[in-house]
């Protein structure tokens, strides 16, 4: 999408949010079930947590995200789409966050965040309830466990501690190229670059250990050696930039 | 640095070169890769790129535009259309690859070197071939490939696919669809089975009474309680296999009369699929580093048992475990790449590890698949660990089985092609 076709998308939106503000607030955000986007929050939870104690992890935590400047957490690394919308005054409300979940790319275009989007309205209104809890006002933050994948493997300091070994990796990385695109793009197969190496350990390990449940990435972390994965996470995580 | 004669004379050398860099562009390593498909462009890609121009590397490969067998039954099911699956050698010869579009007609193991159709020859250091398949002569008596056209195989992507979607199509109402399937090993082992999925699928759109007949020389096949409940459900009544218990191994084709003779029995098909035995690409043989239909290596390296200098890729060579696919082709091309950058210029070399997938598509939104991880012995690519999709898995698993097949062919065609 060009430049321009993104800011009139963006545009519509915005004008969108105007007319259907108060319906928003009022009428779209009851109709999720907080209960069913916690599930579908899990296509969202191997880069993004929320809850008590949430941290930034691939995507930034979503502590707080309604009514939030986009990409304004401070310790987070942003793209610049997000950081530049930001700046233009993009403030996630309903009516963003059901659009920017439909299609991230369409309303950003340059944002870092891989993701398809969720095509169903029903799966985005539920998912925004999930989150809606976590937003409402700081101090009603539940004190709910964080998202279970945050800590899906309990790793030995010491295998964490493993410093990869990116040319390795790179010759490892072969095996992922034949389905993960080093260019980050994501249909059908999710991104694996640019991620935060201790992420992309703890998630090969989960496989490993098949705790993840995919059947091809459980066969093929289960091979990797501790210094395999050590190497991979290295070379991915350059990848991304 | 210790100067001896011998460094001296090596450094007066290179002083002498340069000024001739066409000549010193000749002392630099060079590989020839015959077949530009899943093995033979992934390998000039990654010793191109890997090497970081210390390797010459030439790519021999007759088409302009390549069209991947991969894929192709999805076509004839209407998922895809043919442009889709079209790719150029754009992109590998940007990324310093010299694309040669010309046929390999024989190969000189003492000269080193390979003579091309349009006259003149290449040298090479290392010959990696990757020519994917031919017919075994004789495989399906009264077949040949001059009765194509009536009779199509369709098991190399592009035109011969566009023949067969074109008979599906006209054919009358009610009409048979036979396909006769191949004996092991053969590319793609689910590949038959996908595509009588696909032509089924076509089939209960346009021409719901119509049938299809698999006549089959195989006790079993690849995922076939995958495909068999599919056919049950998506398909009911449609399809009929005749194994070998039923003659499916004795069958003989004629097609002047577009008749099929199963162990004594006449077939009237409309549209008669016929995918004989297969053997390695002819260069193998020509080169002569086959024994039997397939040409031996080594896993550790991809190296031809037969000649040290050649690395054999993908569908021609004996490949012990792995199943002859595009998946396994390109995986086997990394390690090749590997081991002929390491031979030609010292960089490191890593344990050969290979892996295979194969999606298959039965009806929309309905994706299987199987894998599994390989590694070298001395002996054979031996299996490592393996899974496959199961019967009675729920719909929205299958759907996503799909969706990472569309996605697994995006990253594959960008891995090989730039």
């Amino acid at each position: 999408m060009t430049r321009i076709a993104t800011y009139l998308k963006a545009a519509a939106v915005i004008a969108a949010a105007f007319v259907h503000q108060a319906q928003a607030e009022e009428i779209a955000a009851p109709l999720g079930n907080a209960a069913n986007g916690e599930k579908v929050f899990r296509k969202c939870a191997s880069c993004h947590v929320v809850g008590a104690g949430a941290k930034n992890k691939v995507g930034p935590q979503l502590n707080g995200i309604f009514g939030r400047t986009a990409g304004t957490i401070a310790d987070f690394r942003y793209s610049d789409g997000l950081v530049r919308e930001g700046k233009n005054g993009l403030v996630w409300d309903y009516e963003r966050l059901d659009a920017y979940l439909d299609n991230p790319k369409a309303l950003v275009s340059d944002t870092r965040m891989n993701f398809r989007g969720l095509k169903e309205e029903q799966d985005r209104h539920d998912v925004l309830a999930y989150l809606r809890q976590f937003s409402d006002s700081p101090q009603d933050i539940p004190e709910a466990q964080p998202t279970a994948l945050s800590k899906e493997v309990e790793l030995p300091p010491e295998v964490l501690a493993i410093v990869g070994d990116p040319a390795y990796g790179e010759y490892l990385s072969s095996e992922c190229s034949t389905c993960h695109q080093r260019n980050g793009s994501d249909q059908g197969i999710p991104s694996i670059t640019g991620w935060p190496t201790e992420d992309f350990v703890v998630a090969m390990h989960a496989y490993k250990k098949k705790i993840r449940p995919h059947p091809v990435m459980q066969m093929m972390a289960g091979r990797l050696s501790d210094e395999e994965i050590a190497a991979l996470a290295a070379y991915f995580a350059d990848l991304g930039d | 640095m210790k100067l001896n004669r011998r460094s001296f004379i090596a450094a007066g050398a290179a002083t002498a070169t340069l000024g001739a860099p066409a000549l010193r562009a000749n002392t630099k390593p060079r590989v020839v890769v015959i077949g530009g498909g899943a093995g033979g462009a992934t390998v000039a890609r990654y010793v191109a790129k890997d090497s970081k121009g210390e390797i010459d590397v030439t790519l021999i490969e007759p088409t302009r535009q390549y069209y991947t067998c991969f894929f192709s039954n999805l076509y004839l099911g209407g998922f895809r259309e043919m442009d889709s699956l079209g790719h150029s050698y754009g992109n590998l010869a940007a990324g310093g690859v010299n694309v040669v579009h010309d046929w390999a007609i024989g190969i000189d193991r003492d000269a080193k070197s390979v003579a091309l159709a349009g006259g003149g020859s290449v040298p090479y250091d290392r010959l990696v071939l990757s020519p994917g398949i031919d017919f075994v002569d004789g495989a399906v008596p009264g077949w040949s490939t001059m009765a194509q056209n009536a009779m199509p195989h369709a098991y190399k992507g592009g035109s011969q696919t566009e023949l067969l979607r074109a008979q599906i199509n006209a054919m009358p109402e009610g009409g048979t669809f036979v396909m006769v399937a191949p004996p092991n090993p053969y590319r793609c082992p689910p590949g038959p089975y996908e595509r009588v999925s696909m032509v089924a699928h076509t089939l209960k759109a346009n021409n719901p009474k119509a049938k299809i007949i698999i006549v089959d020389p195989k006790e079993k096949f690849s995922k076939q309680a995958l495909f068999e409940e599919g056919w049950g459900k998506h398909y009911t009544g449609m399809v009929e296999r005749i194994g070998p218990d039923f003659g499916g191994a004795n069958v003989e084709v004629n097609p002047d009369e577009m008749t099929v003779n199963v162990d004594g029995e006449v077939i009237k098909a409309d549209v008669c699929n016929v995918i004989p035995a297969m053997k390695a690409g002819k260069i193998c043989e020509m080169a002569g580093v086959t024994d039997g239909n397939w040409a031996p290596v080594s896993g550790h390296t991809m190296q031809s048992k037969i000649d040290e200098n050649i690395h054999v890729l993908g569908d021609a060579c004996s490949q012990g475990d792995m199943p002859k696919s595009g998946f396994s082709a390109n995986s086997q091309a990394k390690v090749a790449a590997m081991a002929v950058r390491g031979a030609l210029t010292g960089s490191k070399v890593f344990p050969a590890k290979f892996s295979n997938t194969c999606w298959s598509l039965i009806d929309t939104d309905d994706g299987v698949k199987v894998g599994a991880t390989y590694e070298a012995t001395d002996e054979k690519i031996a299996k490592v660990d393996g899974f496959i999709s199961q019967t009675g898995e729920d719909a929205d698993l299958r759907k996503t089985t799909y969706e990472e097949s569309v996605g697994w062919y995006a990253g594959i065609t960008a891995d090989m092609f730039g």
